[in-house]
């Protein structure tokens, strides 16, 4: 066990996390907004949107997230009109390519945790919304958008962990993450276990912090479930 | 899409892509069965008094559920072998142990389903009515005789949906065993798009398969819930 | 579902059980990645094919052995040697110092010089492919030719394949004039030059000229001198795990006789067109 290769290597994988957070963090922001929008169609009674909704989470759930990485990154760049398109200017960059996959599978996995939040919303309090007159939209504004974040928070946080560890696939699309920067490394230097060990360690400390921010996040949301202090 | 690439037999990499299929259904079932045997230790370390016990088992899921899959899958295709053979050496045996990549990856992703069933357990465990259990304590069983005939049947009704969600997962990371260069059907997208140089075709049809993978899986899972319902009335 | 899973632990169990051990050498793995044709390639069928594999099969033919060709991905070529997932790399890796600080390498077997490789249509396509450099000789002339490259890559995205000597010549020589990206295979590094994501790419000829006979390689042509020597290694040979000194033996001594009798020469150029044996 090379200790002094596993002390060298520290600060350039930490480098790495830079990018590694800058990918959570966008990815799991704009999926959230997708994810609140995906988790309204799903409920909706129109079945053409509903139908859309329930297809797109099927497919995004159901296939391993390295393929959605590779079918947007060289399936798509395979296409001669995709490169002459508008679009290219996005699909050329491997780190938009990585946060749209990101992003589109978030918002597949998050959808499903907000619908159950939504439908955890005890009927009594839509109820007694509707019978103020509230309309649909602050009816859901008010009542059910915030009790259901709350109760989602903890699958929620789960997410949030498998979106760190997802960033870590993103390497096989030349993005120098933590996990690309430590293949670089080994690639030099032939000791994948030390490496790969200073690299799982920022990961775990890092997922830490968020498992912490989570649980913070949960007491400062439920002051009512908190009796005298 | 060049559909003629996807054809069965010597030209075209149909029949490949479905043996890779197998190979993912096969790894992904003994990958699963080794998580839930190594779930059972994880979960009665995690129920038990002994501070140190519990520490370990705390330890293992929350690492293994705290890092990247691929960094697991790496660690242990590399580190795995030398560990074995330093394990071989202090039996006196200094041959070169080489673990073909089927049992590596099967125990890599294993190792992760495990972790994630452990959880799953622990938590049907805990949502067994404590009610039972003081009445089965108060009727004279012991603790083996608790576990076999109340806690058994009824941990696996809870842990039901839990596990169909690791299922799920694990068929999806033996994905990430493709850098171990086992023939799965992610590894011989790889190989296949880039000897045809059509990337498009290959991984739309990997998608379809684990697609198809998923749903009947979701198919039996629903079936074995009923199952495990049954006689239960609803609440 | 608890016969299932008994079944399958002892599935794996028994699976588990084929653990050989490594020294008379009856019986060789050698490791390839199947990913790099003309070298080793895989076709439809799914089987390896390429000018290594045709050698392979000579090489363990010469050494009155049995040989089990065992794919692997090129990251993690080396250590999967190590584990001793096989017993020699055949793989179109090049002898350099580095990787002699952990594996043993063979004689060489064949040279093939890298050179950078644009699109037809781009800018860069102006710097016409002539000379030849050799990193460990440096005089005037190829100092110009560098420096030449050097200024017309200023800036450009160039693509490599990771843990090569590719890499490690762009990191060291053009540094930080160019931005560098590294892909997991020789053909994904091809689809991203072709699709524009990079500028241009530094590779070997031999793979290049694959590439370039094939419909979607067309439009792809070299630029700048041949490149050798240097980070590049000395040529291309087996790698051997350190203590395997008899299996080294055994491989060098098959590989002069094929060179001897021509076999080596007739092997490479039926897959390359050209002969690149040494």
């Amino acid at each position: 066990m090379n200790y002094e290769l596993m002390i060298d290597t520290f600060p350039k994988l930490l480098e790495g996390s830079y990018i590694t957070i800058q990918l959570v963090t966008i990815s799991l922001f704009i999926g959230l907004f997708l994810a609140v929008g995906m988790a309204l169609l799903r409920l909706s009674n129109n079945a053409f949107l509903n139908f859309f909704a329930k297809t797109y989470i099927f497919y995004f759930r159901g296939t391993p997230l390295l393929v959605q990485i590779f079918l947007i990154y060289y399936g798509i760049g395979q296409f001669e009109m995709v490169r002459e398109s508008v679009f290219w200017v996005f699909f050329k960059e491997a780190y938009w390519c990585g946060i749209l996959a990101l992003t589109l599978n978030t918002c597949a996995y998050s959808s499903e945790i907000i619908r159950g939040g939504i439908q955890s919303v005890p009927l009594g309090q839509i109820e007694s919304a509707k019978s103020t007159g509230m309309s649909r939209f602050l009816l859901y504004r008010r009542i059910i958008l915030p009790i259901a974040f709350r109760q989602a928070l903890p699958a929620y946080g789960n997410e949030m962990i498998l979106m760190v560890k997802a960033t870590s696939l993103v390497s096989t699309i030349t993005i120098m993450d933590i996990t690309g920067i430590a293949r670089l490394v080994i690639a030099k230097t032939f000791s994948p276990v030390e490496i790969f060990i200073v690299a799982g360690l920022i990961y775990l400390t890092i997922n830490f912090a968020v498992t912490r921010l989570v649980s913070f996040c949960e007491y400062k949301l439920t002051p009512h479930l908190r009796y005298n202090e | 899409m060049e559909l003629e690439l996807l054809a069965l037999g010597d030209n075209g990499w149909g029949d490949e892509m479905l043996r890779a299929t197998l190979v993912t259904l096969m790894v992904s079932l003994s990958a699963m069965g080794i998580g839930l045997f190594i779930s059972i230790f994880g979960t009665i370390s995690k129920l038990s008094k002994k501070i140190y016990v519990r520490i370990l088992a705390d330890t293992y899921t929350t690492v293994i559920r705290g890092i990247p899959e691929l960094l697991v899958i790496y660690l242990l295709f590399f580190g795995g072998s030398n560990a074995v053979m330093s394990l071989a050496k202090l039996f006196g045996y200094y041959g070169y142990i080489e673990l073909n990549a089927f049992v590596i990856g099967s125990f890599a992703v294993g190792a992760i389903s495990g972790a994630y069933s452990t959880e799953v357990m622990r938590g049907a465990f805990l949502s067994i009515p404590l009610g039972q259990i003081e009445a089965a304590k108060s009727v004279g069983m012991n603790k083996f005789l608790i576990f076999t005939r109340i806690l058994i049947p009824q941990v696996l009704r809870y842990a039901l949906p839990g596990l169909g969600n690791v299922w799920q997962l694990t068929l999806k990371d033996t994905a990430l065993i493709m850098v171990t260069g086992l023939v799965e059907i992610m590894r011989q997208a790889h190989v296949a798009s880039g000897s045809t140089y059509s990337p498009f075709t290959f991984y739309v049809a990997a998608a379809f398969l684990y697609l198809i993978l998923t749903t009947f899986s979701n198919r039996i899972f629903n079936r074995l819930e009923s199952w495990g319902n049954r006689g239960v009335r609803r609440e | 579902m608890i016969t299932r899973f008994f079944l399958t632990l002892m599935t794996v169990l028994f699976l588990a059980i084929p653990m050989s051990f490594a020294g008379d050498w009856s019986k060789i793995k050698i490791g390839t990645e199947g990913a790099y044709p003309p070298w080793n390639g895989t076709n439809a069928a799914g089987e390896l094919e390429g000018a290594e594999i045709d050698l392979i099969a000579d090489l363990c033919a010469r050494m009155n052995a049995e040989c089990e060709i065992v794919a692997q991905d090129w990251d993690g070529i080396i250590p999967a040697l190590q584990n001793g997932k096989y017993d020699a790399i055949i793989a179109g890796m090049s002898i350099t110092e580095e990787r002699m600080k952990v594996i043993n390498f063979s004689q060489g077997y064949a040279n093939e010089p890298a050179s950078f490789s644009v699109m037809k249509s781009s800018s860069l396509a102006s710097l016409k492919a002539s000379g030849k450099v050799n990193m460990d000789s440096l005089d005037g002339a190829s100092t110009a030719l560098i420096d030449a490259l050097k200024s017309s890559l200023s800036g450009k995205v160039v693509g490599v394949q990771g843990s090569t000597t590719h890499e490690n010549f762009v990191k060291q020589v053009l540094g930080d004039t160019v931005t560098m990206k590294s892909y997991d295979t020789q053909l994904n590094l091809e689809l991203d030059l072709i699709a524009g994501r990079i500028d241009a790419l530094l590779s070997d000829k031999g793979s290049m000229e694959e590439f370039m006979a094939t419909d979607k390689g067309k439009d792809v042509v070299f630029i700048g001198p041949n490149l050798g020597g240097g980070p590049f290694g000395a040529g291309v040979g087996a790698g051997l795990r350190k203590a395997d000194t008899d299996l080294l033996k055994m491989i060098n001594k098959a590989i002069d006789e094929a060179r001897a009798d021509g076999t080596l020469a007739k092997h490479f150029t039926k897959w390359f067109g050209k002969d690149i044996s040494m």
